[in-house]
């Protein structure tokens, strides 16, 4: 029996320990149409995905291929439904040819016929429109070039269900315009494709129908025909929830941290950090909205010393006293000139904290230096360490059980107990809250609100809206590197921010 | 298609200990070698049919049976102990330094350069400060190369280390051909036998006083430098998280250098204790493989410098009772190894059990 469907999903729902990363979502592609999936990141697109592929096992529900309900426990099960997936982080030999990539794993013949598997290459790529040398290696090819690798590998293989996870994100605008013409062909010829992206402008561009999550829930599908940007914000950002969390008025703010036209480019060339000014005042939080990876990382590590920057000036005032250009000078430099500049960074445990070192040696990475010449004093961090574990209620067997036993909640307050027991005048904290339960983030909450009310500068990134509107004071929108506005958090919506956030708005101009 | 039936639980499920537990680990271990010898006892019997107490008793009586062996194994013991306190430093670091035998070597080299060449020339505490900074220095640099090729271009520092191993070889080869003793031997033969110029004197009374003495002080700094100064913590961090390390505004590529630049050197040290301290001759075969055992040595002891203490004795213990049963019992050398070989794989092992638990199916599912 054929079903009008390629892939339906029934009520799937996985859970993560506490956290339910999807929950009862329902989900369906014909074949010959582009589905895109839209989310805020952490709305749960990946992990559905990767359900689908077989690299997660849903906790409930059911999965129909062409009608029928199937199984599919490992990405093994998925090669003979037609599913192939595109992850966004390729799984290529950089050693081996195209073609050579192509056929890896699959059986056949002993004697491998490499002209063979390059006729059918071309053969496909000539059906399709794509552009592919099957005897270019991998380590010689753009990141475009390798990409279509992919896409052909998994239509070798008898794909006909493909997903892509975020095919744009590492692409130019040339090379999108290609990928999808390509897809509209795939399409055309009966694939089912489905697309997982947060870019609104290629969603209403490529895709037939849109399917919107939101928080690990399904909020709906719609006809891409009838769906506006505004719409689809509105979907994706979820109606305005009322959090309870205090925002005291700002005290005398003054300027601390002046941000000039600062542009970084990582080690692969792309710009992440694009021209980007701004100004933080001393009495205020101010967020950093954005999908991920538009530069929140990259704008705070600036600030920190911590990578380099191309161009552009940081300009700090301390309070009372000159200004000063930090903008040349490293971590190190920064800390030895006096400034106190503290840092909650995202990666608590692979950055900010040592997972499998107790919890004085973690409050050594600030104060390991102080003293003499070589021994390294462990008296005050201890004391230090007993002080934050009183005053945040940290819940661990003693100062020397390795931080990475903790709970989440302890581990960041022991990273923010850290940070703020250095007066800091500026304080940047990213996602400070992601994964941490209800009570945890308020005192998180509470303790970024008396920084504010000591007169410290909070810079404070964050992914959930309702948050950022009810906690900072103002709010900075960047998308694809660039400041695309900053927005007063008492009076902006949702929506507006949305937009921003996508590229598609005019801006705060507040 | 794809198998539509329910997953069936495995039989048994690995997980790894919350807790570290003292008496767990210690108790783990204790059975773990009472079972090596129960099976060394059934190997025994099955291979040669001799009596495993009597071996044993060989083993003990080859290792400390007199006042002499006893000294042998000492001298011995705290040859591998610097080497494996030596390393230590770079594999805190995560640094794979699997260079150790060459560094020793070089170290060797040079001390036997300046032994030949001004042993007579010179007064005794110039000689010997010469000789330990030349074995220093030598050391330093086989250690500091990889390191300047892992910092600048990240390398893959194990592959390195392991070919300067090679070339070490090699320059000893070379330099015999300078240093034959006597001409046509191929070898170098005892350095300076008749004025025993730059052998370590006797300390205290004994033969190996003054090798005793440097490798407890430097076994003693390792553990302080790498626990209690900043330097240490800076090893720590770059060996836990690089990413932390730059976090903490640690300069990684300084600290690789620096450290690889002390251990590399205290190999070399090794190396003069070897020549000056115990040899008093250079071949090709001069470090015996302790670079690598050094490797053993330093992970079973956890990078602990003082449990390397009992570590390389009992490494050593074993390696000298095994050539006493190899005459005693007329048993091939290998059978001993084989014992070896047996503790060995039984301890490394047991370290599992002290960090997982493994739990069977349980009889009623549930639904």
């Amino acid at each position: 029996m054929r079903d009008a469907y390629a892939i339906e999903l029934r009520n799937i729902t996985k859970r993560f320990g506490k956290v339910i990363a999807n929950d009862h979502i329902n989900l369906s592609v014909r074949s010959g149409e582009i589905l895109a999936v839209l989310g805020e990141n952490g709305s749960g697109k990946t992990t559905l995905m990767n359900m689908i592929s077989g690299i997660y096992y849903p906790d409930e529900g059911q999965i129909f291929v062409h009608g029928e309900e199937v199984t599919i426990r490992s990405p093994k099960d998925a090669f003979p439904l037609g599913i192939g997936m595109i992850h966004q982080h390729f799984k290529l030999v950089d050693v081996l040819t195209a073609a050579e990539n192509i056929v890896l794993g699959l059986s056949g013949p002993t004697r491998l016929d490499i002209t063979a598997v390059a006729t059918r290459i071309s053969k496909l790529a000539a059906k399709y429109g794509f552009d592919i040398d099957p005897f270019k290696k991998i380590y010689e090819m753009s990141v475009s070039e390798k990409q279509t690798v992919e896409i052909v590998k998994m239509l070798y293989r008898g794909a006909n269900i493909l997903i892509l996870d975020e095919p744009t994100a590492v692409l130019t605008p040339q090379e999108t315009q290609a990928l999808f013409a390509v897809l509209r062909n795939m399409r055309d010829a009966g694939n089912a494709i489905i697309i997982i992206t947060h870019k609104l402008n290629e969603v209403l561009e490529l895709s037939d129908r849109v399917a919107v999550l939101h928080r690990g829930r399904y909020v709906g599908t719609v006809e891409t025909a009838q769906a506006t940007v505004e719409s689809l914000t509105e979907m994706m950002v979820g109606s305005k929830v009322t959090l309870d969390i205090d925002r005291p008025e700002p005290m005398d703010p003054e300027v601390r941290l002046v941000m000039r036209d600062v542009t970084c480019v990582n080690p692969e060339g792309v710009i992440t950090l694009n021209h980007a000014s701004f100004t933080a005042y001393g009495g205020e939080i101010l967020g950093i909205a954005g999908v991920a990876g538009s530069g929140q990382r990259e704008l705070l590590e600036s600030i920190a010393g911590l990578t380099p920057k191309e161009s552009g000036e940081i300009d700090y005032y301390p309070p009372n006293q000159p200004m000063q250009e930090i903008s040349k000078l490293s971590a190190v430099e920064i800390s030895r000139m006096g400034i106190r500049l503290s840092f909650v960074p995202e990666d608590r445990l692979g950055m900010g904290l040592v997972g499998s070192m107790d919890m004085i040696d973690n409050m050594m990475i600030r104060s390991y230096r102080k003293g003499g010449f070589f021994w390294a004093d462990r008296r005050a961090p201890k004391t230090l360490a007993e002080h934050i574990i009183g005053t945040l209620e940290i819940v661990t067997p003693g100062v020397s059980t390795p931080v990475g036993k903790l709970s989440g909640g302890n581990v960041q307050k022991v990273l923010v107990g850290r940070e703020i027991a250095s007066s800091p005048t500026v304080l940047m904290v990213a996602y400070p809250v992601r994964g941490l339960d209800i009570n945890s983030a308020y005192t998180i909450y509470t303790l970024l609100n008396v920084q504010k009310m000591r007169g410290v500068a909070v810079l404070c990134v964050g992914e959930d809206l309702d948050v950022l509107l009810a906690l900072c004071d103002r709010i900075l929108v960047l998308c694809d590197g660039k400041v695309t506005g900053v927005v007063d958090a008492r009076t902006a919506t949702k929506e507006q921010i949305g937009l921003m956030m996508t590229h598609s708005g005019k801006g705060g101009g507040h | 298609m794809a198998n539509l039936h329910g997953v069936h639980e495995p039989l048994f499920h690995i997980s790894k200990r919350q807790d570290y537990s003292l008496p767990l680990a210690i108790a783990v271990r204790l059975v773990a070698i009472l079972l090596a010898l129960v099976v060394c006892g059934v190997v025994i019997v099955a291979m040669t049919g001799l009596n495993p107490v009597e071996v044993y008793a060989g083993i003990i009586d080859g290792a400390v049976g007199s006042s002499r062996r006893l000294w042998v194994t000492i001298r011995d013991t705290l040859a591998l102990l610097l080497v494996a306190v030596a390393i230590t430093p770079a594999f805190k670091m995560r640094f794979w330094n699997v260079g150790g035998e060459g560094q020793v070597l070089i170290g060797a080299t040079a001390t036997a350069a300046v032994m030949i060449y001004l042993g007579d020339r010179l007064p005794a505490p110039a000689l010997f400060a010469l000789m330990i900074g030349a074995s220093l220095l030598a050391g330093m640099i086989w250690g500091v190369i990889p390191a300047l090729f892992k910092a600048g271009w990240n390398t893959n520092e194990t592959l390195f280390t392991l070919m300067m191993n090679y070339v070490a070889t090699q320059i000893v080869s070379f330099c015999i051909v300078f240093w034959e003793n006597p001409a046509g031997s191929n070898s170098v033969g005892i350095i300076n036998s008749a004025s025993k110029a730059g052998w370590l004197p006797p300390l205290f009374g004994l033969t190996y006083g003054w090798n005793l003495v440097i490798v407890v002080v430097i076994t003693a700094f390792i553990y302080i430098y790498l626990r209690y100064s900043k330097q240490g913590y800076e090893i720590a961090y770059v060996g836990q998280s690089v990413n932390t390390a730059r976090y903490a505004g640690i300069n990684v590529k300084t600290v690789i250098i620096r450290t690889m630049a002390i251990s590399g050197a205290l190999c070399g040290l090794a190396g003069f204790i070897l020549v000056s301290g115990a040899g008093h001759t250079i071949s090709t075969t001069l470090a015996g493989g302790r670079g690598f055992t050094a490797i053993v040595v330093a992970w079973l002891s956890k990078l602990n410098t003082f449990t390397m203490m009992i570590v390389s004795f009992l490494l050593t213990f074993m390696a000298k009772g095994s050539i006493q049963i190899a005459s005693q019992f007329s048993l091939n050398e290998n059978a001993s190894e084989i014992i070896t070989g047996i503790i060995l794989f039984f301890v490394l092992g047991c370290e599992f059990f002290i960090n997982y638990k493994v739990e069977f199916r349980h009889r009623h599912r549930e639904g």
